[in-house]
């Protein structure tokens, strides 16, 4: 029999449908642990359950699709995405739909859409795609015009308000213009800067809510009904959980619903307290995996635009899971961040999913060209 | 600066840039990670402990039983005080999802009261989650039928039962068995200071009067233990550990409930007490007092209504007579001073005085008038009690005197707690110089004396005390306290006998005393011009005792009393204590019945009746009691 064409291996079966198998790796075995840890906190709801397989199959296909898409033609979709999310972002603090306290949603007639999301992503393309213009390392100026690219989306989230989305999102441009080459001296200058910001944010920008986490964070047991009922009862699920877990579907502090937001920000307290120590080593390292797999993937892009935007769409993942783990075992302050992937909600796994789309397309789209 | 826009880009040096900072980003996070890590670590590890404590207080909780009450039975078995379940409808509301049409539906069911609505949403505020609100209290049988053939329509809504005391006699036993109901704020504060609050736990109701309250420890038990395991919202998803509770000791009392509902027919209508004791153990087989009221009222809570009307009746249903009502003995007292008389060697037998229906002091112009006007002529001692001659006994209390009087009577109990098992006792009032100096600030007068010597003035006993007075009598100095708890019963029906109360016997330096006055005493009954002998005739038995007819009224010194004349709650009380059969006491019987008028007309007969019913029925055996009292005499 006579064979024309190779088999194809399925590497480069992957790489023909541009998805890049070790991320592609990370990221399943995030979703099973996910999925499992979802049907205890849950407690073994089938209509979660499907639900947020509906969602991560959603997110996939969308994964799937961005990663099909030329890392040029994110590049030039930069500025119109940032100009749009932009305009969304004013909208919805002039129309926007209020839900649970917060003015985040803008009801488009067909669908509810939360401008935010795409700014996650608009961001650190917008700051990626400036700084990228110009030779690394980037100037004071051009330092200076990607924060004012940050800033502006960030205050406009934070008066929704939203802490965490504007954190997350005030981290990716920071990290884009870090991973360009900013200097040590300015980084220096901006950390003062920063210091000294605190007092304003405190006084003038946060709401009287997030005040309260913040105050509650520092003290959670001055307040252990109210306030700090979420972080205690947190802690001691994690705490409870000790070197080798309660085991799944045995943790007490979930099952019998001492533990608020079980399924989705505290979703990690409910792994800690089932798995144990062990279970977060195991946890944490496939999230350092697929970090390492997303800077690699950065460090071996071919142009700083992808170069940036993949090291900050990593990075940006690293934040939800430092934020998400810090305020659930009282690190940080309770700022509704998700443990991505693994929490249970649908909106902000579709944009982590489309940033490592995104990724991938980096990843495996390369223009073989000279230098 | 165009010219360095034209420069060609070092990829390169950008690359290992990029690189280098990548490289630190990633270090950075490794760090970090390294920090979040190590929290855990603290909280996972180092804190382990801490937390599995804090997440199993969280979850586990101990959840007190109740213990069964102990069961209160009469001396031949028959249930005086039991437990009956009873069925309140309770609604969970966040069970429910339309609670207004759950509402609806059960009104249309079980035709549920806008009061019912109203005082269940009153509850409901500041109510916790997830803990039954009552809709109706004490549901019918009906009821609890027609709800649980509908109870698949109605999840959230359900039947909880709980044991509530009921005591099947009502009226008849009230005074003795008391009644248990709610516990309040000040037996709360009891149980604090007692130490039993937490025994108490789980107990709804606490014995108020009678042998419900005096033998409460008895009767509670001890509160058992359910260690569940609870969500948040404190429902019990499942039982842990299970520690039950001792149910309280079944009580058997020495009272008969035949001869009880005799007394208290005798006594319908009247206001006045029948005690019914056993000269040999002390034992209460019958004490009624009358008017008596439903203790069951109690248990579920008396509406004010019928609590004031109870309170404000003039009859005073509340008060037991039996032990907490203060009369003057009258002549019921006359064998006691007799016996006094006797001992002291102030007379002997063969004393007698000439009573011409007057007597005076020398020297004073007071004229103390036996009950029959013309007097009894020559009587001695015995005579001077079968006919009860007043005038012999005026003669003898001013021979006497009254602190040898006093001291004698303590003896006979008056003026003491008999210690009777009730609470609700009162110790009367046995006059002496030292309690009038105290009460009235004032010197004995010879004169107090004189009617001391007929048991009236200052002096008052209650019925028990005329009842434990008479036993010690007939017992010839033998004291045994009344006791109304005979002992415990077990399951298996098995019966351990409390032990007697004795107390230290009189003695006497002469027995024959006895005779003497016992003696008299049969004369009452049998002799020729005995009081009692028409209340008493043709007995089957033979018996003795001794009428009373205590003057509420004073009467003017040339006056006569006329019953018609006198205000209803001013005549005279009627009394009589009796015992028999006359040569081996097995009963003594002790009448007061309030503005009845004399005692062998009025208080006798209902002694006879009394003792008829005793002695036609014979409902009990006497020989544990027998055997009891030699147990009693070995220890």
């Amino acid at each position: 029999m006579k064979r024309t064409t190779l088999k194809p291996n399925q590497i480069s079966l992957l790489q023909r449908i541009h998805i890049d198998g070790w991320l592609l790796l990370g990221l399943l075995a995030l979703m099973a642990v996910g999925l499992i840890t979802l049907y205890s906190a849950s407690g073994q709801d089938p209509g979660q359950m499907e639900r947020q397989f509906t969602r991560l199959a959603v997110a996939a296909v969308v994964m799937l699709v961005m990663a099909q898409v030329p890392p040029m033609a994110y590049r030039r979709l930069s500025v119109y995405a940032y100009g749009l999310g932009l305009l969304m972002l004013i909208a919805v603090l002039v129309v926007g739909v209020v839900g649970k306290g917060a003015q985040r949603w803008l009801d488009l007639g067909f669908i509810r859409f939360q401008p935010s999301e795409l700014m996650k992503l608009a961001v650190p393309m917008m700051v990626a795609w400036y700084i990228s213009k110009f030779t690394l390392p980037p100037k004071h100026m051009q330092v200076g015009i990607g924060f004012a690219m940050v800033v502006v989306p960030t205050i406009l989230i934070a008066r929704q308000p939203d802490l965490g989305t504007s954190l997350l999102i005030a981290s990716s441009g920071i990290f884009a213009i870090f991973l360009a080459g900013m200097s040590w001296k300015l980084i220096g200058f901006v950390a003062v800067a920063l210091g000294a910001f605190a007092p304003i944010m405190w006084f003038f920008l946060m709401q009287e809510y997030q005040k309260q986490r913040v105050t509650t964070f520092l003290n959670p047991e001055s307040d252990p009904l109210g306030a700090g009922y979420h972080i205690i009862q947190s802690k001691i699920a994690i705490g409870s959980g000790g070197v080798d877990g309660k085991g799944w579907l045995q943790g007490t502090q979930s099952q019998l619903e001492f533990l608020p937001e079980r399924h989705t920000d505290f979703i990690f307290s409910v792994f800690s307290e089932e798995f144990g120590l062990i279970g977060v080593l195991g946890l944490l390292a496939i999230y350092l995996f697929i970090i390492l797999r997303g800077l690699i993937i950065a460090s071996r892009a071919q142009d700083a635009y992808s170069k940036l935007l993949a090291g900050s769409i990593t990075l940006t993942f690293f934040v939800y899971v430092f934020v998400n783990m810090g305020m659930v075992s009282g690190l940080l302050p309770v700022v509704g961040v998700p443990l991505p992937l693994v929490s249970y909600g649908g909106t902000s796994m579709v944009t982590l999913m489309a940033g490592f789309g995104m990724l991938m397309a980096i990843s495996t789209q390369k223009r073989f060209m000279s230098r | 600066m165009p010219a360095k826009r034209q420069h060609i880009r070092d990829h390169s040096a950008e690359a290992n840039l990029f690189a280098r900072r990548a490289t630190i980003a990633f270090l950075i996070v490794v760090a970090m990670l390294g920090v979040v890590l190590s929290n855990l670590y603290v909280l996972q590890v180092k804190q382990h402990e801490d937390y599995q404590t804090r997440s199993n207080g969280n979850r586990i909780k101990v959840i007190p039983v109740a213990p069964n009450r102990g069961l209160i039975y009469d001396r031949n078995g028959v249930l005086l005080a039991e437990n009956r379940p009873v069925f309140s409808l309770e609604v969970v509301p966040e069970k429910i999802a339309d609670l207004d049409a759950t509402l609806d539906a059960l009104t249309k069911l079980m035709s549920i009261t806008q009061e019912e609505k109203d005082s269940f949403f009153a509850t409901l505020r500041g109510q916790r989650r997830f803990k039954p609100v009552a809709l109706r209290t004490q549901l019918s049988e009906e009821e609890v039928a027609l709800f649980s053939a509908q109870q698949h329509r109605f999840p959230g809504v359900s039947i909880e039962a709980r044991l509530a005391r009921h005591y099947p006699f009502k009226s008849t036993l009230t005074h003795v068995l008391g009644y248990v109901s709610r516990i309040n704020k000040k037996d709360l504060q009891k149980l604090v200071e007692a130490g039993s609050e937490a025994n108490y736990a789980a107990t709804h109701d606490i014995g108020k009067l009678g042998i419900e309250k005096y033998h409460e420890d008895l009767l509670h038990g001890t509160v058992g233990y359910q260690q569940v395991e609870v969500n948040n919202q404190g429902r019990v998803i499942r039982v842990l550990d299970t520690e039950p509770p001792v149910p309280g000791k079944d009580l058997v009392l020495n009272i008969d409930i035949e001869l009880q509902l005799a007394a208290s027919k005798a006594l319908d209508g009247e206001r006045g007490t029948v005690v019914i004791t056993s000269p040999k153990t002390g034992g209460v087989l019958a004490m009624y007092s009358s008017p008596s009221y439903d203790p069951n009222l109690f248990v579920h809570g008396i509406s004010r209504k019928n609590y004031s009307a109870l309170l404000n009746s003039p009859d005073r249903p509340l008060i037991n007579r039996a032990t907490q009502g203060q009369y003057s003995p009258a002549s019921t007292i006359k064998p006691h001073l007799a016996l006094l008389g006797l001992e002291q060697d102030v007379i002997d037998q063969h004393t007698t005085i000439n009573d011409t229906g007057r007597y005076r002091l020398p020297n004073v112009s007071h004229v103390w008038r036996d009950w029959k006007r013309w007097g009894h002529g020559e009587v001695d001692v015995a005579r001077a009690i079968e006919v009860s001659c007043d005038t012999f006994y005026y003669d003898l209390a001013y021979q006497l005197g009254i602190d040898k009087i006093s001291e004698a009577m303590f003896e006979f109990g008056f003026g003491e707690f008999t210690g009777i098992d009730l609470y609700e006792e009162s110790d009367a009032n046995m006059p002496s110089r030292g309690w009038k100096r105290a009460r009235f600030n004032q010197p004995w007068y010879i004169g107090d004396t004189i009617p001391v010597g007929i048991g009236q003035s200052f002096w008052t006993a209650t019925p028990i005390q005329l009842a434990h007075s008479i036993n010690t009598l007939v017992n010839r100095g033998e004291r045994y306290v009344p006791q109304i708890l005979r002992g415990y019963r077990y399951e298996d029906g098995q019966v351990e006998l409390e032990p007697l109360k004795s107390l230290r016997p009189i003695q006497i330096s002469e027995p024959a005393n006895w005779d003497i006055v016992l003696n008299a005493m049969h004369d009452v009954v049998h002799g020729e011009d005995g009081t009692a002998r028409h209340a008493f005739k043709d007995t089957t038995y033979e018996s003795a005792g001794k009428t009373g007819t205590a003057q509420l009224f004073s009467v003017g010194q040339n006056e006569k009393y006329d019953e018609e004349e006198v205000d209803e709650r001013l005549r005279d009380n009627a009394l009589y204590v009796g015992y028999a059969p006359f040569d081996d006491p097995e009963v003594s019987v002790t009448v007061v019945i309030e503005n009845a008028g004399g005692g062998s007309a009025n208080a006798a007969p209902v002694a006879r009746d009394m003792m008829d019913f005793y002695f036609r029925h014979h409902t009990f055996d006497p020989t544990p009691l027998a055997s009891a009292v030699a147990n009693q005499g070995s220890q």
